[in-house]
């Protein structure tokens, strides 16, 4: 087994509200050359491939038949995780720790501007015998959850809204950003009701995009590049997919997971070893509910740190600098893509303006979305 | 390489039905308790959960690894599906086995489940979706056709006759007469086959397996978990898996290069030279007839174009040399895709054992094979295991 | 442990369960659509065959002229090079007569086998072929390796759809050849 695994490359078409210059191939093609050729390395000396795809989202059933031409994987040892990235990417850490594989790549991207009624999609993931015939919107799923937590925790609607302020604010500044803009948490209280306590603003809106990583053992990152990017703790869990067995105010999937991760990485104390983080802001009370499951804070005091300004970006924990989901978009299967992309940028010192000083471990975190309970941590370092 | 060693150390499965009562969730609990059962284990002493379950379509339920997860055993535990089409059977333990090797897991369930009943009125009907959508859908393809046109490919290329490939079909059939799980089993004659209804020439109704409902269950152990909990553990010692272009027309098909490359990976990891002397039983993808021989030929364990002969010389019955498909295969046993692979997984495991009761084949055989395929006739998937 | 020592799980149900109403089931059709992005290279092989042309890419690297297009060559993993139209004449590189739908069910009585067949199209790299259909031929004729033709739709019913090809069918009449090898079978059994 090897000790660390790294990320040596990393490559990205950047977010957009629809794509429809490119096919689904042309898309992902972009972010795979530059992820080689940021890794100095050609598909053909890569041992292994991974792609996240769900089938529906695809609008095909086996999706992974149409995985490996635009990655550079024809005849190699290719698979899917029908998960998030960041699930995908724990599968490749685990190849390249087997020591079978020195390097791996692992891909994810969005088309969420080809699907026609992503409402009906996500609807078609419930219980087909218990929830199905209740016709619920997703968004309705999320509110009850809403609902829990911020009876549970004293948390208000309006500094669930700061949340969509201080996020879609900071996408400003990143250029792979769909949906920056400068709002307040009043905007996001008056815009339309979509399931109270959930406004539209509320609610990520998807984006287009592609993502590809390289991972690689130590010895072949240290040849590879300058400044690897460690891996040193990956976590990820599923609670119930049951909704009537849920404890709806915690997220206690993302809590093991990072368990999980903190234990790998040595991590005790979170908010102390961690400089920064990308977490899940699919709606906006999630990046607070998200906050409590990993450690930063007791339940209930997410909220006093954003208004703190402890999470902003000059902050002492800051979170969601892209922007988050609220603000870059939200990518399906490339949510914990983007995070990593991310978190590369800053350890790497190539945030740009939005550069964070003096980084040197950084929390990724997603969550799978209704109707699921599962999510995954990623930690990185540059150290 | 400096990987773990991983060995199975229970294994569970239902019946394959054509259509089952149970839902897909207490399918995957019924296997998954049954694996457990077998070697003395509860939920608590595993680590992670990994599931392998091909289309979304059959259950009719989008993220059906999501829906699936409290039924294979994964409540708050890390828990991932993998995929790789009709490949996933065999995937599953190699992707079970990335947990166990690189140290993540010491004890790893591995659950498949396939509940294609659901899909109504056929569940070929969901397989349109598998073609391009813009190049290929339009043509209203069934899957029959991909089959039916490799099948044609292989046949002409080689000189192959249907009757030459009826005789798996005979032989997987009767094999499954054997197998508690099995769907179809029974005793036909090649005449029988060539007589069945054509769906798509070259295939009859009688080369094909049925669609099937059904789970199967193992539990994976690193070496030292393994040795406290059986005294009979089967070594995963090779593993290897490939995928080819989904431009699939641009392809010879008849040859699986795939297969070869994913048997090649396999080889090499467990030590194989001369794969058609070391293995001594196995058990390729056979959802059709001919894909026995094709495959058989691609995992190298005969010459291009000779699988047929090696059958019609009976080299692959159960008392033959190279006994090949003793469970009853897909065609015998029945074909809920990824517990499918299992299957014959659980087969390999237990005829190592010599646990294979009356399919057991004679000669103590030390060192077996599974393999898989799928997708566009794409991806290979291969374990080698050892006692 | 041996399988035959386990009751294993699985109940079988018949259709007639199902229909007596003996056990309960929950329908649902999914209202699921998309629209995909053709993108560069599918969508100017769509645009050409609504012009009744096929057309192929090169990758100057592999020297592999490519179809259906793409816009990168998954070999060389690199962007591939120029257009190049391709004819609409091929080899059929495999084939099926096939009687069923692609739903499952049966084809009426009166309706023809519908035959798919892979075809290596001509000013392509050898080997690279398409899915489509043949029709205007006896099925017994059809052989791995006949030189097939496409017959179009007519200009203005064309979308820019694979289905602006109707089928492909064999290059020469196959009525006629199918005359002339009976006239000659004929002659040769009246020699002798």
């Amino acid at each position: 087994m090897t000790e660390r695994v790294a990320i040596v490359g990393i490559g990205t078409t950047g977010f957009r509200p629809i794509t429809p210059d490119v096919s689904y191939r042309e898309l992902i093609f972009e972010a795979a050359r530059k992820a080689y050729t940021d890794a100095g390395i050609e598909p053909s000396e890569i041992d292994g491939f991974i792609t996240a795809a769900e089938d529906f989202l695809e609008g095909y059933s086996i999706a992974d038949e149409y995985c490996p031409d635009q990655i550079g994987a024809v005849l190699k040892p290719t698979h899917t995780v029908p998960g998030d990235f960041l699930q995908a990417m724990a599968t490749g850490f685990m190849m390249v720790k087997t020591g079978a594989f020195r390097t791996v790549a692992v891909e994810a991207h969005s088309k969420a501007s080809n699907m026609k009624n992503i409402s009906e999609l996500i609807g078609f993931a419930m219980d087909p015998i218990y929830n199905r015939p209740l016709r619920e919107t997703p968004h309705a799923i999320s509110a009850l959850e809403m609902t829990r937590y911020l009876f549970e925790t004293c948390t208000t609607p309006d500094q669930c809204a700061q949340v969509v302020s201080k996020n879609m604010g900071n996408a400003m500044h990143n250029p792979y950003a769909a949906f920056g803009a400068e709002i307040e948490s009043g905007d996001v209280l008056n815009s339309e009701p979509v399931s109270l306590p959930l406004h539209r603003l509320d609610i990520a809106q998807h984006a287009d995009g592609a993502v590809v990583v390289v991972l690689a053992d130590e010895a072949t990152a240290r040849a590879l590049t300058d400044v690897p990017i460690w891996v040193e703790g990956i976590g990820w869990c599923t609670d119930t997919p049951t909704l009537e067995m849920r404890d709806w105010g915690e997220a206690a999937y993302a809590r093991l997971a990072a368990d999980m991760a903190y234990r790998m990485a040595g991590i005790t104390n979170p908010v102390a070893e961690i400089d920064f983080a990308e977490i899940c802001d699919e709606y906006s009370y999630k990046e607070l509910q998200h906050m409590e499951a990993l450690r930063f804070c007791m339940p209930g005091e997410a909220a006093h740190l954003l208004e703190t300004g402890v999470t902003a970006i000059d902050g002492e924990l800051p979170i969601n600098v892209s922007g988050g989901a609220l603000g870059v978009g939200h990518l399906f299967e490339a949510s914990g893509a983007h995070k990593i992309l991310e978190l590369v940028e800053q350890l790497r010192g190539e945030a740009g303006t939005r550069q964070i000083p003096d980084v040197a471990v950084g929390l990724a975190q997603t969550w799978r979305g209704v109707p699921t309970a599962t999510g995954a941590v990623a930690i990185l370092s540059n150290l | 390489m400096g990987y773990r060693k991983v060995a199975i150390v229970g294994a569970g499965i239902t019946k394959f039905v054509r259509r089952a009562q149970e839902t897909a969730k207490e399918l995957a609990w019924q296997a998954t308790k049954m694996a457990l059962d077998s070697c003395e284990l509860t939920l608590d002493d595993v680590d992670c959960v990994t599931l392998g379950t091909a289309p979304d379509a059959f259950d009719g339920v989008h993220m059906k690894g999501e829906y699936l997860a409290d039924g294979a055993g994964a409540f708050r535990k890390p828990y991932m599906r993998h995929y790789v089409g009709g490949g996933t059977g065999i995937f599953s333990p190699i992707h079970g086995w990335f947990h166990v090797a690189s140290g993540m897991a010491d004890i790893c369930l591995v659950v498949t489940e396939e509940k294609m009943s659901s899909c109504y009125p056929h569940p070929q009907g969901a397989f349109i979706t598998i073609f391009d959508h813009t190049t290929e859908q339009p043509l209203k393809p069934t899957l029959i056709w991909i089959f039916a046109l490799e099948m044609n490919r292989y046949m002409s290329t080689y000189g192959i006759s249907k009757r030459d490939i009826a005789l798996v079909s005979v032989k997987n059939k009767k094999n499954a007469l054997d197998h508690p799980s099995a769907q179809l089993g029974g005793e036909i004659t090649v005449d029988d086959v060539l007589n069945s209804e054509v769906l798509a020439w070259p295939v009859n109704r009688l080369d094909v397996s049925p669609a099937s409902d059904g789970a199967a269950a193992i539990v994976l152990a690193s070496e030292r978990v393994a040795r406290r909990l059986t005294d009979k553990p089967v070594w995963i010692d090779g593993v290897g898996f490939s995928l080819d272009t989904a431009y699939w027309a641009t392809r010879d098909l008849c040859y699986p290069t795939y297969v070869e490359n994913a048997a090649r990976m396999a080889y090499d990891m467990a030590g194989i030279t001369e794969p058609h002397k070391e293995i001594h039983v196995a058990e390729p993808y056979d959802p059709f007839d001919y894909k026995e021989l094709h495959h058989m030929e691609g995992l190298m364990l005969c010459p291009k174009g000779e699988a047929a002969r090696m059958t019609a010389d009976g080299v692959t019955q159960r008392d033959g040399n190279l006994p090949t498909c003793p469970s009853g295969g897909a065609l015998g046993v029945g074909n809920p895709i990824a517990a499918t692979g299992l299957m014959k997984i659980i087969e390999i495991f237990l005829q190592l054992r010599g646990d294979a009761g009356k399919r057991q084949v004679p000669g103590k055989p030390r060192c077996g094979l599974a393999q898989a395929w799928g997708d566009l006739m794409q991806v290979g998937t291969v374990v080698v295991m050892r006692i | 442990m041996k399988l035959e020592d386990y009751e294993l799980g699985g109940t079988p149900l018949r259709s007639s369960d199902i229909k007596k109403g003996n056990v309960l089931t929950t329908s649902w059709e999914p209202n699921l659509a998309y629209a995909w992005d053709d993108g560069v290279a599918i969508g100017r092989y769509l645009a050409e065959l609504k012009n009744g042309r096929i057309i192929g890419r090169t990758c100057y690297k592999c020297n592999r002229i490519m179809i259906p297009p793409r816009m990168f060559c998954e070999l060389c993993f690199r962007p591939s090079d120029e257009w190049v139209y391709c004819k609409d004449t091929g080899i059929v590189n495999t084939f099926s007569i096939c009687h069923i739908n692609w739903d499952a069910s049966r084809r009426g009585p009166n309706e023809p086998p519908l035959i798919p067949a892979v075809i290596e199209i001509d000013g392509a790299s050898k080997g690279m072929g398409i899915l489509h259909m043949l029709s205007e031929v006896d099925p017994d004729d059809i052989k791995v390796g006949l030189k097939v033709k496409a017959v179009w739709k007519n200009p203005g019913e064309r979308t820019g759809s694979i289905t602006d090809i109707l089928y492909f069918k064999p290059l020469r009449a196959p009525t006629k050849r199918a005359k002339a090898t009976k006239k000659r079978a004929k002659a040769t059994r009246k020699r002798k």
